[in-house]
C-alpha cells in the first residue's frame, strides 16, 4: 500500500511539473502575478510529492519488502540497517530518484529563499527547473520505475553489490548529486536570463551563491568518492581517470570557472555572455555525466543498468536541454551587451586566464573521455584512453594555472601592476621553493620534477597566506591592528584564501603520493616480515570471521619501527554469501599525513599469501586539501554580501526587454 | 599599445594556449592510446613488440599457473587463437578461469610473450568486461543471459561461460 502511495505521489509530481512548466511562463507573458506565483507553490508541492515518494521507497527497503522488484534486486534481509537506507540509491532506479529529489529540493530552495529576485525572473527560473524535473520524472516513470511489484514475492533479496556495502555509499552519492544537480539552478538562471533578454551584475549576485553551494558539495562529493575508491577497491590508487570519474570532474572544472567568471560579472559587469555560456555548459556537463554513468555505455561500478532504452531516453533529454539552451543562447546572446573594460594585467585579466585554462582543460578531459566512445560508434574500433593521456595533457595544461593562482588575488581590478604583485610575492616564492626542497629531502629521493611540483603546491599554500598577510597589512601596522583588519575582511576573501590554500595542499599531496609512494608485492608466510616506508610488517596469520552477510579471512600484521611495536593492522578477504562475490578489504594505518596500505592477494600453495604493501607518503593531503577547499566554499557562502544589499533591479522599468548598449 | 593591439595580444595569447592544448592532445593520443585486440585478431594485426595494447578474451580453463612470488601466467583465448600472458601482481578479486578478462601490456621483444601490467575486473559478479562481451556475442561464443534482474538464476544461462561458472572458480575463493 505504502509503495503504491509512493508511486502515485510520483505521478502527481509529474502532473504538478507540467503545470509549473507552463503556467508561470504564461503569467510572465501576461504580467499576471497570480499565475507567476504558481511557480513558487508548485515547486513546494513538487518537492513534497517527490519526498513522499522517496520516503515510500526507503520504507520498502527498511522493512525489506521483497515484493518490490527493486528492493529484491538490491537488498537482503540480513544487511545492516544503514546499508538498507543507503541501498535505496545503490542502484539505477533509486539513484535516479535521489537525482530527482535533489533537483526538486533545489527548486524548493529557490522558491523559498529567492524572495529578493524579481517576480518574472523567479517564475522563469522555476519554470525551467520544472522542465528538467518533468524530463526526469518521465524518465523514471517510463523506463526506470522503482515501484514495480513482483508476484509472488521472493522470500529473500539478492543483496546489494558488496562493493557498495560501505559507509561511503551513504555520503558519496548525496554529496555528489547536491553538486551535480545544484548546477541546474545556474542553468535555469542562465536560460531564464536569455528568455528575458537582459542580464546584469544583480543576476551574477543571485547566481553566485548557488554556484558556490553546488561547487562546494561537488568538491566534497568527488573527494569522498576518491577516498572511498582508494580504501575499498584495494588497488591503492585514488584517481584512475576512469570515464565515470571524469564525468564528475568535468562539471567541477567548468563550475570552478563559472565561480570565477561570475565574480568578474558581479563586480565589473564584464564577461556577461561568457558567464551565461559557462552556466549552460556546466550543467550540460552534469547531464552528460548522468548520461555516461546511467546509460550503460561504460563499464564501471556506477553503471548499474544496461537497458538500451534508458540510454536513448537520457540521450534525448541531453539533446533537448543542451541543444535547446545553446540555440536560445545563439539567438539571444547578441542582444546582451558586454560592459566593463579592463587591461590584460588586472584582476579581471587573471580571472580570464583562469577561465581559459579551466575550460581548455575541461575540453581535454572531455576529448579523452568521449573519443573512445565516438571512435567505437563510427569505426567499431575499440581503444582505451588511460591515465598517461590525462596526466600528460591535463597535468601540463594546469601547470600555468597553479603558478598563477597566488598572483590573481593580488592584482587590482581594472588595471594592475604585475611587477608590484611579483615584488610582494618573491619572498613567498623563495619560501615555497625552500619548503619544496625540504619536503623532498624529508622523503629522500624521488624524481627532480617532484621538487618543482612540491614547490608549486607550497606556492599555492603560501600565496593564500600572502594574500591575507597583505590584506591585513602585517609588518607595516602593529600586529593587533593587522589582526583586527583580518577579522574585518569580507568572508569571501577568507573563502578565496581557504580554497586556494586547499588547492596547494592537494597539489602537495598528489605530487608526494605519486612521486614517493613505494609498493612491495611479496609472498608472506606466517611469521615472515616485510619492510615498507621505514616500518616492518610481520604477518601473524589468519583468523576466520563471520559478518552479517559475509564470511571473511582476516590477516593480522604487527607493525614495528626500529624493533619496537608501533601498531597492528588487519587486512581481509571477504566472500559475500548471497552473490558469492569476493572482495578485498585493505588494511590502512595512518601515520600523520602518510598511510601504510596493506592488501591481500591470492593464497599460495605452501600456506603463504601474496601481500601488497604500499607506503603512501602525505597522501591524506589530497583529501585534506579538498576539505579545506570545501571549508573555503562554505565560508564564502556565509558572506552577507551574497544575501543582502543586492542592487535592486525592480526600480528599473520592467518592460525594457533589452538593456541599453553600454 | 592601443586598445586594439592589446585586445589582439590577448586573443593571440588565448589562441596559442588552445593550439598548444590541441597539439598536446594529439601527441598524447599518439603516445598513450591502447587498442583492443582479441587473440584471433593478432595474426593480422602486425604489431611491433613493445606497443601497448589491451588484450581481451576468456581465461582458458586450467591455464592459470603461479610462478615465483607473485608472478602468474595464464592463457587468454577467444575460441580461434590463444595467447599466453604473464602478470606480476595481485589479480582482481573477480578473476576466474572460464570468465572474461581484459589485460593491458605489450609483447616482449625477446620472448614474444605477452607481459601484462594490469588485469582489469568489472566490479560485479556478472563478470564479463564490456569489450569482451560485445565481441564474444558477435562471434557467437558467449551469450549474455545474466543481465541483472532478469531472473533469480544469476549465472548459468550463457552457453559457454555459463556452463562453466560455479564449477571452476580460480584461486580467489577462500
Amino acid at each position: 500500500m505504502i509503495v503504491e502511495i509512493g508511486h502515485f505521489a510520483l505521478v502527481l509530481a509529474l502532473a504538478t511539473a507540467i503545470i509549473v512548466s507552463v503556467l508561470p511562463l504564461i503569467g510572465v507573458h501576461r504580467r499576471d502575478a497570480s499565475m507567476m506565483a504558481v511557480a513558487t507553490t508548485g515547486s513546494l508541492v513538487m518537492f513534497g510529492l517527490v519526498a513522499l515518494s522517496f520516503a515510500a521507497l526507503t520504507w520498502a527497503y527498511v522493512v525489506s519488502d521483497f515484493s518490490v522488484k527493486n528492493v529484491w534486486e538490491n537488498s537482503h534481509s540480513l544487511m545492516p540497517l544503514i546499508y538498507k537506507y543507503s541501498g535505496v540509491w545503490g542502484n539505477h532506479e533509486g539513484s535516479m530518484m535521489l537525482w530527482l529529489l535533489i533537483l526538486v529540493f533545489f527548486s524548493m530552495l529557490v522558491a523559498v529563499f529567492g524572495r529578493n529576485i524579481p517576480e518574472t525572473l523567479k517564475a522563469n527560473v522555476l519554470a525551467v527547473q520544472a522542465w528538467i524535473s518533468l524530463a526526469f520524472l518521465l524518465f523514471i516513470l517510463l523506463t526506470s520505475n522503482p515501484f514495480l511489484r513482483l508476484d509472488p514475492a521472493p522470500a529473500e533479496g539478492q543483496d546489494l553489490n558488496p562493493i557498495l556495502q560501505d559507509f561511503g555509499l551513504a555520503i558519496h552519492p548525496p554529496l555528489l548529486y547536491l553538486g551535480y544537480v545544484g548546477f541546474s539552478v545556474c542553468f535555469s538562471f542562465a536560460v531564464a536570463a536569455l528568455m528575458e533578454g537582459r542580464i546584469d551584475a544583480a543576476w551574477a549576485r543571485w547566481v553566485r551563491p548557488w554556484t558556490l553551494a553546488a561547487w562546494t558539495f561537488l568538491t566534497a562529493g568527488i573527494a569522498m568518492g576518491s577516498y572511498w575508491a582508494y580504501y575499498e577497491l584495494g588497488w591503492g590508487g585514488w584517481w584512475f581517470w576512469d570515464p565515470v570519474e571524469n564525468a564528475s570532474f568535468m562539471p567541477w572544472l567548468a563550475g570552478t570557472a563559472l565561480l570565477h567568471s561570475a565574480l568578474v560579472m558581479e563586480k565589473r559587469e564584464a564577461l556577461k555572455i561568457w558567464t551565461v555560456l559557462l552556466a549552460i555548459m556546466t550543467f550540460s556537463l552534469s547531464l552528460l555525466g548522468t548520461f555516461l554513468v546511467r546509460s550503460g555505455v561504460l563499464t564501471s561500478v556506477h553503471a548499474f543498468a544496461t537497458d538500451p532504452s534508458r540510454g536513448i531516453f537520457i540521450l534525448c533529454i541531453l539533446a533537448i536541454f543542451i541543444g535547446g539552451a545553446f540555440m536560445l543562447f545563439a539567438w539571444r546572446a547578441p542582444t546582451l551587451k558586454a560592459g566593463g573594460l579592463f587591461a590584460p594585467i588586472s584582476r579581471e585579466g587573471s580571472l580570464v586566464l583562469n577561465n581559459l585554462i579551466l575550460t581548455v582543460s575541461t575540453a581535454t578531459v572531455l576529448t579523452g573521455t568521449l573519443y573512445p566512445l565516438v571512435l567505437e560508434t563510427l569505426t567499431g574500433e575499440k581503444i582505451s584512453v588511460g591515465a598517461p593521456f590525462f596526466n600528460m595533457t591535463f597535468g601540463l595544461l594546469m601547470l600555468p594555472l597553479l603558478i598563477a593562482v597566488p598572483l590573481g588575488p593580488m592584482l587590482a581590478w581594472k588595471r594592475a601592476d604585475l611587477y608590484g604583485a611579483l615584488q610582494r610575492l618573491w619572498v613567498f616564492a623563495g619560501l615555497a621553493l625552500l619548503l619544496g626542497l625540504l619536503l623532498w629531502y624529508m622523503q629522500n629521493g624521488g624524481p627532480v620534477l617532484a621538487i618543482f611540483g612540491l614547490a608549486i603546491g607550497c606556492w599555492g599554500m603560501l600565496g593564500a597566506i600572502a594574500d591575507l598577510w597583505y590584506r591585513g597589512n602585517f609588518g607595516k601596522l602593529p600586529v593587533m591592528t593587522s589582526l583586527r583588519r583580518l577579522k574585518g575582511l569580507p568572508r569571501s576573501a577568507w573563502g578565496t584564501a581557504f580554497a586556494h590554500f586547499g588547492l596547494g595542499v592537494t597539489v602537495v599531496g598528489i605530487v608526494a603520493a605519486s612521486a614517493f609512494s613505494t609498493e612491495h608485492v611479496v609472498e608472506m608466510k606466517q611469521g615472515q616480515t616485510a619492510d615498507a616506508g621505514g616500518y616492518s610488517l610481520t604477518f601473524d596469520g589468519f583468523r576466520e570471521a563471520v559478518g552479517p552477510n559475509y564470511t571473511e579471512e582476516r590477516g593480522h600484521f604487527t607493525v614495528r619501527s626500529g624493533g619496537a611495536v608501533v601498531s597492528d593492522v588487519w587486512s581481509s578477504k571477504r566472500l559475500y554469501t548471497a552473490r558469492r562475490m569476493p572482495t578485498t578489504e585493505a588494511g590502512i594505518l595512518t601515520f600523520g599525513l602518510s598511510q601504510l596500505y596493506v592488501s591481500l592477494g591470492d593464497p599460495m600453495d605452501g600456506g603463504g599469501i601474496v601481500v601488497r604493501i604500499w607506503w603512501k607518503p602525505m597522501i591524506l593531503c589530497i583529501w585534506g586539501g579538498c576539505l579545506i577547499m570545501m571549508v573555503g566554499g562554505f565560508v564564502s557562502l556565509s558572506d552577507r554580501r551574497l544575501r543582502v544589499g543586492a542592487p535592486s533591479r525592480k526600480a528599473k522599468p520592467v518592460k525594457t526587454v533589452m538593456e541599453p548598449a553600454e | 599599445m592601443t586598445r586594439k593591439q592589446k585586445r589582439l595580444a590577448v586573443i593571440a595569447g588565448g589562441m596559442s594556449f588552445i593550439i598548444i592544448a590541441v597539439f598536446l592532445v594529439m601527441f598524447a593520443f599518439s603516445q598513450s592510446v591502447a587498442y583492443f585486440f582479441m587473440p584471433g585478431d593478432l595474426a593480422t594485426a602486425n604489431l611491433q613488440p613493445g606497443t601497448r595494447i589491451r588484450l581481451g578474451g576468456l581465461v582458458e580453463d586450467g591455464s592459470v599457473k603461479r610462478g615465483q612470488g607473485s608472478t602468474v601466467s595464464f592463457t587468454v583465448t577467444d575460441g580461434k587463437a590463444t595467447v599466453p600472458v604473464s602478470y606480476t601482481g595481485i589479480l582482481p578479486d573477480l578473476f576466474r578461469e572460464g570468465q572474461g578478462v581484459v589485460t593491458e601490456g605489450s609483447f616482449d621483444a625477446a620472448t614474444h610473450a605477452f607481459v601484462a601490467d594490469s588485469v582489469l575486473a568489472k566490479h560485479d559478479e556478472n563478470y564479463m568486461p564490456k569489450e569482451v562481451a560485445d565481441r564474444l556475442k558477435k562471434d557467437g561464443v558467449w551469450e549474455d543471459g545474466t543481465g541483472k534482474g532478469m531472473a533469480p538464476a544469476k549465472d548459468g544461462e550463457g552457453d559457454k561461460a555459463g556452463a562453466k561458472s560455479g564449477q571452476v572458480v580460480g584461486s580467489t575463493t577462500p
